[in-house]
């Protein structure tokens, strides 16, 4: 698989969301993952592409996923990279976000990937500093590597994008993974269902392109890929359900499904609650590819840094 | 834009005989002989080169592909960002006499970053540098083992290698683009 060639120029400053990303863009990330994820099976799966950069990984939310992957794919592509974490720093102190990211960038930092609990961080960053911005989940906003390597997986596994039917399960209002899937997988072509409790679905969410379910059997009967999103338990006490066992009788993917419907596949953008989300044994089947997900993360990541970075230095070039 | 045809179609044949003869001569066996082209035209030049070497010695080389574009150090001032491509290599590099073919050499920065990839697949007994069209204007220390012929060129040349199998033609121009660099 080589990259569409011809007139097209990948020509985004920042990854923000995929609200501002074209089909054309998408699909460049995901054809430049490929070489990356080849990349990755080398006996040295290190490459010195952006050893001129600097990179700081701004973490005001707890991730474990998340960051390493960013930070290994930072450091597998050659670049010196910074952590920060809110807990242990001077945000403790009082310091605001606009004076941390100044004292930052004043290290001459070229790249800031940054997760945030409140929506529409990474924007007001691109207004701080002239670093570029990488959006690793701003708030119950956007998500868009995680949409991204989502959407690779399904194409490593099952071809093209276009007409594939996907199901998201769970609780689609207080997800940013589901937006940028949303957002991502309908610019490709693919069909969306969202799946799951009255209380979990937002407003309006059919005005995004996709067709509201409340029947979990027939959505796994229908679909090509389910995803089941993260019950996020720390945040149930809305009691947005009855109980989790109930979630589960009604919502959880079960061994019986992949029984009855041999089809699908079964994705997680992690991490599992092993019988919540799905039972335990679904979650370790041969339909899963929840660890595949995983290792196309760092590729896809790869290649987001790998095309940004291009970008900025271009955008230097022409002034 | 003027041109001139360097080889024709029985130059570009001849030279890969050649390179065929050459590659294999200071073998007995050639069982630690491995080819690898770079991506785009020295793909297609070394899997002839391959082929040629079949044909005569009945010897099928281990052949891979690569892409060096991830290894450059100017990928990053062109205007636009290269395509990168595939790079496949299928065997073991540990004990392999590995030459690498490419179409044109140039600076020299190209076989510098392709040593830097293959290395990050082992490490091969030796490597060798083979190229059709050596045009000069080396910016490092380095020189082909093999070439298929020496053409000093001014800068504002360029040399068009072209392929049979994408370009629908096999022959090699000199291109005067008539502006310096």
């Amino acid at each position: 698989m080589s990259t569409p060639s011809g007139d097209y120029v990948f020509k985004q400053p920042h990854l923000l969301g995929l609200k501002e990303y074209s089909a054309g863009d998408i699909t460049h990330i995901l054809d430049h993952a490929v070489h990356f994820r080849e990349v990755l099976n080398r006996p040295v799966p290190k490459l010195p592409t952006l050893r001129d950069k600097t990179i700081v990984n701004l973490f005001y939310e707890n991730s474990t996923r998340t960051r390493l992957s960013f930070e290994l794919a930072q450091k597998r592509l050659g670049a010196d990279v910074v952590n920060f974490s809110s807990s242990s720093s001077s945000v403790k102190k009082g310091e605001s976000l606009k004076d941390t990211i100044r004292n930052i960038e004043s290290m001459k930092i070229d790249m800031v990937v940054v997760r945030h609990e409140s929506p529409g961080v990474p924007y007001f960053l691109t207004r701080c500093v002239d670093a570029t911005i990488v959006n690793a989940g701003d708030g119950a906003h956007e998500h868009p590597t995680q949409a991204l390597l989502d959407m690779f997986s399904m194409r490593m596994k099952l071809g093209d994008l276009k007409g594939m039917k996907v199901v998201i399960i769970g609780d689609i209002s207080h997800s940013r993974v589901v937006r940028s899937n949303i957002i991502g997988l309908t610019r490709l072509g693919a069909e969306v269902r969202v799946c799951g409790p009255k209380t979990m679905m937002p407003l309006f969410v059919d005005e995004l392109g996709v067709v509201v379910s409340h029947d979990l059997e027939d959505c796994l009967g229908w679909c090509d890929v389910a995803m089941a999103l993260r019950i996020q338990l720390e945040r149930q006490d809305g009691a947005l359900f009855p109980s989790i066992r109930e979630y589960h009788q009604q919502f959880g993917i079960k061994m019986e499904h992949l029984r009855r419907h041999k089809n699908f596949v079964v994705m997680h953008p992690g991490p599992i609650n092993r019988g919540v989300e799905m039972e335990s044994d679904v979650a370790d089947s041969n339909r899963a590819i929840i660890l595949d997900q995983v290792t196309n993360g760092l590729a896809v990541r790869m290649a987001v840094l790998y095309l940004l970075s291009g970008r900025a230095s271009e955008v230097e070039n022409y002034r | 834009m003027e041109q001139a045809q360097l080889f024709n179609k029985q130059d570009l044949e001849r030279i890969i005989n050649r390179f065929a003869y050459q590659f294999t001569e200071p073998y007995d066996d050639l069982s630690h002989l491995a080819i690898i082209g770079m991506q785009t035209r020295g793909v297609y030049i070394a899997r002839r080169i391959c082929k040629q070497i079949e044909k005569y010695s009945g010897n099928v080389l281990p052949f891979g592909v690569l892409d060096v574009t991830f290894f450059r150090d100017d990928f990053r001032t062109k205007m636009k960002m290269p395509d990168v491509q595939v790079t496949d290599i299928p065997f073991d590099l540990f004990e392999k006499d590995v030459i690498l073919v490419d179409d044109v050499m140039y600076t020299g920065r190209t076989v510098r970053a392709a040593m830097d990839a293959l290395l990050g697949f082992g490490r091969p007994k030796s490597l060798k540098f083979c190229c059709l069209v050596d045009r000069g204007h080396r910016e490092l220390p380095i020189s082909p083992d093999y070439t298929g012929k020496y053409v000093p060129t001014h800068f504002s040349e360029e040399i068009q290698v072209k392929i049979q199998e994408i370009d629908d033609e096999d022959a090699v121009y000199i291109v005067n683009k008539g502006e310096a660099r």
